[in-house]
């Protein structure tokens, strides 16, 4: 279907992609995922889930001893997982861009941050360093950046984390992506900076129709700016759909549990702050990874894999992969 | 996890005590099958052999003078030859590395048991003589070695009793550093404070806790430091500043060689390689220790 | 940036300071008439006279201390026993021919050191990495005077590639050049050894900062990525190390120099040792002491200007 429609094919597909360490230990285990044009997908889940992993597969920016198996990632329909080297250089910026957690780290410290985003240009061999500096300039103004001019010859030491992260924005729409990977963007940040950039990426999609795949593990972050949200535990997507159907109706017992959490929707008279006991397990091969911290535990969950559900199988398909849901 | 060992008191217990041998395996282990500690721990026991059996094994008296073989090449009776003195040369490295292992040994010692006083004191101690330590400490170390050395020599003359001091001035100050900062920083670790609060005596805390402690890095630091200690005793000696000339020395060797060397290489020879072998397979065997047990104390020595 | 230099500066004139104190107690904690330890059995009763007037040995011991200490302050380190010119005189002749040495041997250090360093890193885990590490290692362990002896052999004596003896003609640059080489390579290899390793360990720290996956992500290559962001950081490392290292270079110039007959710093003290010249030997000590020590401020000062969050912050 996706070769009839050209305008909806997807930025990003992928399917049954499994990511280990070393060949042995498993941090992401047959997640299947879709990014079309223009979509803002959000990806949440506790920290050791293995969604920075996943992000981080999307640019093949994992170290060598990580083996990534599967069906298919495919960036812009080219696939990543037969790319060579060149292609996926090829593909780092225009195909995907990412922008990462600690902006205080994300630029080298002893170079200023012109220098870094005159070489993030490599590209533009046919533009004089006058003209790239000309687009930069315009980019920063962009994202909203006072006095850019100034920035160009600082050193990030300078420069607040909500600046850098502006900054590191700039540089990632500099390339004209098709996908912006933001993962955890706003974590290390304080709640006007994050609220600032979250309007700054809302806009970016709206003007520029740059897809944004969106890491957090902040509920708050990913219902203020998601289309549609993949829950993700242990390794595996266990509820997709819209935010709005995921939100008002969550089927997933690890998702239930995880909106419970939630401060902002614990209610006021609530005696005990409620809490998911145990830790998030390594990727399991067979069963529900959850089954063991699980308040809804069925005989067959250790047992059999649970199956994909549809939950509302309307447009965009509400999905749980637990036996309950099962109609 | 944190949370729970701190509830169960695992760290106030003295990290040294558990399963001590079983670890020792262990690292005996990751030091002899890495490249590094294979070939430094093959070196380091060829040298000590060498160094305990020398008398036994060398073929001839190193001392004994022949002046009808002088420089002569290399045979069945002289398997290395023999110097312009017609000293059987084979022999000479052989005792050399047991006068070799020896000075760097009793020095190494004494300089241990001079720093480890001294660094518990200071790190122990009061804060003023802590920073009168630490400024003497400072002062030793940016006396150049060499020029210290001859200072030295100057004043007391040659001799194994003044190569042992040059050594023992030299590394008294970096160990005892080590042992001061290893102290500080157990000092404020709970097992120590649990001591404290239990009213535990001075000389029980220092020697019952810090010292085994301790000893571990200084170990592996002094390790480090033999094949410089043995350069030292060499380079003195081949200035004719280190041992008395006619106690055979690599050191010495290298120097008569020195003297010959346009009519023959083979002393030079004789007197080199095995220094080489031996600076290079403790060093060896050192960096492959301290990867083993303290990966943290990557000091990376100097030329 | 200036209460930094002179914070600098004063610690090193403390250290200096109990440099000579130590130097003047262990003249005073020898047994035996001072005169006969520093001149030697064979001096003449004269000679330990004129001796024990200049160092004022009939005074108190404080008293001596504090001679001492003010002819320290004015410059004056003393004479030379024998042929009786100040020994300041003495060791600024032979300085430039040890400080010419040194600098010849941190080129080679650098320059092959950056080299072998740059090399592991670009084939990081696989063989040349390790035999560099290999390499490198024993570089650092192999006496600096066994190499010297070892090119003279080969070098000089077998293959007659380059001089054995002295530091060339005065104005025969070329020649003098070619007399620098084997003595300032002996000299420099350890450090080769030494900087290789401070590069590859700074450089892999480096590739593994969040930043250079920043510029991964954005296709940039590795090559820029090793050679403009991670050498940079490496180099950083390098020079504070190097600039310290200066000072041992110029006192790890005594075999070379003896080893190849060649005018300088070291060959001086050795001569000085062996005539039992005391005044020039303990003189040299100090001097040697305060190069090392100026060198250090050196490395301080450029290490903190180079890097930007310290420049400002000073």
């Amino acid at each position: 279907m996706t070769d009839q429609m050209p305008v909806t094919s997807p930025v990003l597909e992928m399917r049954d992609v499994s990511i280990s360490y070393s060949g042995i230990i498993p941090a992401v285990t047959g997640v299947d995922l879709l990014v079309r044009p223009g979509e803002i997908v959000g990806i949440i889940g506790e920290s050791g889930s293995g969604k920075s992993t996943l992000a981080q597969s999307i640019l093949g920016l994992l170290p060598e001893t990580v083996k990534i198996s599967g069906q298919k990632l495919a960036l812009s329909g080219v696939d990543l997982l037969a790319a060579s080297d060149s292609t996926l250089r090829n593909l780092r910026g225009p195909a995907a861009a990412m922008i990462f957690q600690n902006p205080m780290t994300t630029f080298s410290p002893l170079h200023t941050l012109g220098r870094q985003l005159m070489d993030l240009l490599w590209r533009e061999r046919h533009l004089s360093t006058l003209e790239k500096r000309q687009m930069i300039l315009v980019a920063l103004q962009d994202v909203g950046l006072p006095d850019p001019a100034a920035r160009l010859e600082a050193y990030p030491f300078q420069l607040s984390g909500g600046m850098l992260q502006r900054v590191a924005i700039a540089a990632a729409l500099l390339m004209r992506p098709s996908l912006l990977v933001a993962d955890e963007p706003t974590t290390a940040l304080d709640v006007t900076m994050e609220a600032q950039i979250l309007h700054l990426m809302r806009e970016i999609r709206n003007k520029a129709g740059v897809s944004i795949l969106m890491i957090s593990h902040h509920l708050g972050v990913i219902a203020e700016l998601c289309d549609r949200v993949a829950v993700m535990y242990a390794g595996r997507i266990v509820e997709e759909g819209p935010v709005e159907t995921i939100f008002a109706d969550p089927r997933h017992p690890y998702t239930k549990a995880l909106f419970a959490c939630e401060p902002a929707l614990i209610s006021d008279t609530a005696m005990r702050l409620p809490v998911i006991g145990g830790e998030v397990p390594r990727p399991v091969d067979v069963g529900c990874g959850f089954a063991g911290r699980c308040s809804q535990v069925l005989d067959c969950c250790s047992v059999l894999s649970p199956p994909w559900v549809a939950v509302h199988n309307t447009d965009a398909p509400h999905l749980s992969r637990c036996h309950r849901s099962a109609p | 996890m944190v949370v729970m060992e701190i509830n169960t008191g695992t760290s106030i217990r003295n990290p040294v005590e558990p399963g001590f041998l079983r670890r020792a395996g262990r690292v005996a282990s990751q030091v002899f099958f890495t490249p590094l500690g294979g070939i430094g721990c093959t070196l380091v026991l060829l040298i000590l052999v060498i160094a305990l059996f020398a008398p036994a094994l060398a073929p001839y008296s190193p001392t004994a003078i022949n002046v009808k073989e002088r420089l002569a090449d290399p045979s069945l009776h002289h398997l290395l030859g023999t110097d312009q003195l017609g000293r059987d040369l084979l022999s000479r490295v052989m005792v050399g590395t047991q006068t070799a292992m020896m000075v760097a040994m009793s020095a190494l010692s004494i300089a241990l048991l001079a720093a480890l006083p001294l660094g518990l004191i200071a790190g122990y101690g009061p804060r003023w003589l802590d920073a009168c330590l630490i400024l003497v400490f400072d002062s030793l170390s940016s006396l150049p070695m060499i020029m210290l050395g001859l200072a030295i020599v100057v004043l007391l003359g040659p001799g194994i009793p003044t190569v042992i001091l040059v050594i023992v001035i030299y590394s008294v100050p970096s160990y005892a550093r080590l042992v001061r900062t290893q102290t500080l920083s157990l000092k404020s670790r709970d097992f120590i404070k649990a001591e404290q609060a239990m009213n535990a005596s001075t000389p029980r805390i220092l020697f019952g806790h810090l010292l085994p402690n301790v000893i571990g890095p200084l170990l592996i630091l002094a390790c480090l430091d033999i094949s410089t200690v043995i350069t030292l005793e060499a380079g003195l000696s081949f200035l004719g500043l280190g041992v008395k000339p006619q106690v055979p020395s690599w050191g010495n060797i290298l120097s008569d060689g020195f003297s010959v060397i346009r009519s023959t290489a083979l002393p030079v020879i004789a007197g080199g390689v095995p220094l080489i072998l031996a600076t290079i397979g403790f060093t060896f065997f050192g960096e492959a220790l301290r990867d083993a047990l303290d990966p943290k104390l990557a000091r990376e020595r100097k030329p | 940036m200036t209460i930094f230099v002179i914070r600098r500066v004063g610690l090193a004139a403390i250290i200096l300071l109990i440099v000579a104190i130590l130097l003047f107690s262990m003249m005073h904690l020898i047994p035996g008439d001072p005169t006969v330890v520093a001149l030697g059995p064979r001096s003449t009763p004269e000679m330990r006279e004129a001796f024990r007037e200049m160092m004022g040995l009939d005074q108190p011991i404080l008293k001596q201390l504090a001679l001492y200490l003010g002819r320290l302050a004015e410059g004056n380190l003393g004479e030379d026993v024998w042929s009786r010119r100040p020994v300041l005189t003495i060791i600024f002749e032979v300085l430039p021919y040890t400080v010419t040495l040194a600098l010849a041997s941190f080129l080679w250090a650098v320059t092959l050191g950056i080299f072998l360093g740059c090399l592991a890193v670009v084939h990081h885990g696989r063989w040349p990495d390790w035999l560099i590490g290999l390499l490198s290692v024993g570089f650092v362990a192999v006496p600096s005077f066994v190499v010297a002896l070892y090119s003279l052999l080969i070098f000089a004596v077998s293959l007659n590639w380059l001089p054995a003896i002295g530091a060339g003609a005065p104005g025969d640059i070329v020649g003098q050049l070619k007399a620098l080489v084997l003595p300032s390579f002996a000299i420099g290899l350890g450090w080769v050894g030494y900087v290789a390793r401070l590069v590859r360990a700074a450089m892999i720290e480096a590739m593994g900062e969040n930043y250079t996956r920043t510029l991964r992500s954005f296709g940039v290559s590795e090559r820029r990525i090793i050679y403009r962001y991670a050498l940079r950081q490496a180099l950083l490392a390098v020079l504070s190390v190097i600039a310290i290292g200066f000072g041992g270079l110029l006192t790890g110039s005594v075999f070379a120099e003896i080893v190849f007959s060649r005018p300088g710093l070291g060959k001086m003290t050795y001569d000085a040792v062996m005539s039992r010249n005391y005044p020039l030997v303990m003189g040299t000590v100090l001097v040697t002491s305060a190069l090392y020590v100026t060198c250090m401020i050196i490395a301080d000062v450029i290490t903190a200007w180079i890097d930007p969050r310290v420049r400002s912050a000073l």
